[in-house]
């Protein structure tokens, strides 16, 4: 598939924990700590698309934010292009933002009202500098066009479009700068199954056209399974299993990925693995393996120390003592 | 035997800009003990149909419906504000996608059901307390006695979920219309409720009316399934019938369009072209045809009677009688 696989972002041992700031733990006085993210690495190779899954939680919008340095990591290293995110100024942090773009899920909350969408989509450029008038239009009715929407929407506001159609507005935004990394958040999470696979499509032509390499979050298995070349699986925190598309659909290893992709239900019969209980709470992570208290095969060794994510099959990495 | 039948039902909403109608002229019964789908894109009038059928939307006011309800015997669209409130109180319960936001905030979990099940039976505080741990334990709500005491906030999705199962069944409803009471929850959370719904209805041998967008949802508990479309039912059947070969253009195109975790990555994904026309500009003839790649003139022009065959209604232009299939 890949030829290259030259890592153009590298993600080192990244953890982020918030403060919790309930009212309980305010009255306790001791501070306790969210993992949201814990001890993650991976690596994305230019022009493919990396997807990750996981439950709601599992800390896949944090380590966005935490990658792109929205929040401070608490611990770890982002290396893009020689440089480690983590360490840099904000102002040499902001020369780089035009590189990497992040689109959310709902697009609508953050294309302003006021402005239509010729406006919107120019906005990026101009702050990065393009001066001509005309070339930034130009770019932006190029962009128009390839996301699937027409001249006359140029002139029109955000509120008279459909969530689709906004979806298609900012994701022509985020790609108007031409950016080297897309960092997508549930892009097509709101969506119909109908206008889901529009924009699904859309997307696959654009990074297939533009290079582009993509960093692609989903709850939605099938979703993330259509369009990426490999996929990590989180759970709590930390990565559970990692591989190549068809390799980890043909045989996930983990425990938990298998129990998740029995849950999918995609019309298809077949066999469920029930989870016995909750997602446990990240104020108070399992000890051990984070997946033990849900697992069907853990033992008294999964309960006290944390199986490493280690290299199993050519390219498929396995957080789990038992998979040999 | 039919415990519930909707003839023609069309709900009208008057608003300040005018009047809108999001069920057009819908039909079909629910079996007693019968577990069927709805399904639809969002805005295709599934709420609003559901909600027409115990007349919710009435405290809202401006409501206007035509057609025919009838519900184990009793014409649901003249009963009485105090009739109503026994209907749904006792025979017909909902639930809904946001289980937080309709339970209160402010009492336990216990609490709220204990008050659910006195104003159905007079019993002591007591007697309905050991009840009320008792519908916990059913819904599969670990240590009820202890959950029995927590709020709402301080449970998770899924539990406060199972919760409002355990308040809709105090009643011991004949029937459950649950509209998306998974669609907020993880998979694997989705799976532990949906298998609830079906104990229970082989339990109780309720009827449930199950409300989603989520075609995978329908396969795995419903027995049969209606497909809405801009305030109609295009399409309805057993479930095995209407994902081996469905017949109107919509359903073949939605169930196309579900990524499945099975298919062939390179392929582009089915779509359908377009948006859901808004209920202000509905399309003249069939209201599928500004999106159909089948659509003629006569799809254009005139609405498509409801075909049936063998269980299967269709309601579309391309369906030929004779053949009881597609016409070429
Ligand atoms: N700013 C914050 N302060 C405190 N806790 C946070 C903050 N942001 C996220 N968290 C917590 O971190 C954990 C991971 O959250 P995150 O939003 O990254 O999960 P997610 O995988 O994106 O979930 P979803 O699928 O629901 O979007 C959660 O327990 C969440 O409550
Ligand atoms: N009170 C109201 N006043 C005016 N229009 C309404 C009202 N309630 C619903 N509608 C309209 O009726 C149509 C059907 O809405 P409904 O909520 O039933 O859709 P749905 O199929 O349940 O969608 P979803 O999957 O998003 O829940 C929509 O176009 C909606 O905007
Ligand atoms: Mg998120
Ligand atoms: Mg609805």
């Amino acid at each position: 598939m890949k030829e290259d696989h030259q890592p153009i972002l590298e993600i080192r041992n990244l953890s982020k924990s918030f403060t919790a700031s309930g009212t309980l733990e305010k009255l306790s006085g001791k501070t306790k700590y969210v993992r949201a993210v814990n001890n993650v690495s991976f690596q994305l190779n230019k022009g493919e698309v990396y997807g990750l899954v996981g439950e709601s939680g599992s800390g896949k919008s944090t380590l966005a934010r935490t990658i792109l340095q929205l929040t401070k990591p608490s611990s770890g290293e982002v290396l893009y292009k020689n440089q480690d995110l983590t360490a840099l100024k904000i102002n040499e942090m902001r020369k780089l933002r035009k590189d990497l773009q992040l689109i959310f899920q709902d697009p609508f909350s953050s294309l302003n009202p006021r402005k239509t969408v010729g406006q919107i989509l120019e906005e990026p450029l101009r702050i990065h500098g393009v001066k001509k008038a005309a070339i930034r239009q130009e770019k932006a009715l190029a962009l128009l066009e390839q996301v699937g929407l027409q001249t006359e929407h140029y002139f029109r506001y955000p509120h008279e479009f459909s969530g689709g159609q906004r979806q298609r507005i900012g994701i022509a935004r985020a790609l108007i700068v031409d950016p080297e990394i897309a960092i997508l958040d549930e892009p097509v999470s709101a969506l119909d199954v109908s206008i889901q696979s529009q924009i699904l499509n859309i997307l696959k032509a654009l990074q297939k056209n533009l290079n582009l390499t993509m960093l692609f979050i989903a709850h939605d298995i099938s979703v993330v399974r259509y369009i990426s070349d490999r996929i990590g699986v989180l759970y709590l925190g930390e990565m559970m299993e990692e591989a190549d598309t068809d390799s980890l659909f043909a045989e996930p290893l983990h425990p938990y990925t298998q129990a998740l992709f029995s849950s999918v239900l995609d019309g298809s019969k077949k066999e469920r693995i029930p989870l016995k209980g909750e997602i446990p709470s990240p104020l108070a992570p399992p000890s051990g393996c984070v997946f033990h208290t849900r697992c069907p095969f853990a033992t008294e060794l999964c309960k006290e120390q944390k199986p490493k994510l280690r290299e199993v099959r050519a390219g498929q990495r396995v957080a789990c003592h038992f998979v040999k | 035997m039919t415990l519930l039948k909707v003839e023609q039902l069309h709900t009208h909403i008057h608003t300040n800009k005018g009047r809108v109608s999001p069920v057009r002229g819908v039909s079909f019964s629910i079996e007693k003990g019968e577990v069927t789908g709805v399904v639809g894109e969002s805005g295709s009038g599934k709420s609003v149909m559901s909600q027409s059928l115990i007349r919710l939307l009435d405290r809202e006011g401006n409501i206007e419906y035509n057609g025919q309800i009838h519900f184990d015997n009793k014409d649901v669209l003249a009963l009485s504000e105090a009739e109503l409130r026994k209907l749904r109180g006792n025979d017909i319960s909902i639930i809904f996608q946001d289980a937080l936001s309709s339970l209160n905030p402010l009492y336990t979990v216990g609490n709220q059901i204990v008050e659910a099940i006195r104003t159905h039976q007079s019993l002591s505080k007591k007697t309905a307390r050991k009840q009320a741990i008792e519908f916990l334990r059913l819904t599969g709500i670990p240590s009820p006695e202890t959950r029995f005491n927590s709020y709402p906030h301080e449970l998770s999705g899924g539990m406060q979920q199972r919760v409002m199962i355990a308040m809709a069944l105090v009643s011991k409803p004949k029937l459950l219309i649950a509209d998306e009471p998974t669609t907020a929850l993880d998979v694997t959370i989705q799976a532990q409720i949906l298998d609830l719904i079906i104990q229970l209805n082989t339990e109780f041998e309720m009827s449930i009316l199950f409300i989603t967008h989520d075609l995978g949802v329908v396969r795995e508990i419903c027995s049969s399934v209606k497909v809405m479309y801009l305030g109609q039912i295009v399409e309805e059947g057993p479930t095995e019938t209407i994902f081996n070969q469905p017949l109107h253009p919509y359903t073949k195109l939605l169930l196309a369009s579900m990524p499945k975790l099975n298919s062939d990555r390179t392929e582009p994904l089915p779509a359908i072209t377009g948006t859901v026309p808004s209920l202000s500009n509905i399309p003249k003839g069939c209201s599928f045809s500004t999106r159909c790649p089948y659509a003629t003139d006569l799809c254009r022009e005139q609405e498509p009677p409801m075909f049936s065959n063998d269980g299967q209604r269709v309601q579309c232009w391309l369906y030929d009688e004779e053949k009881g299939g597609w016409l070429d």
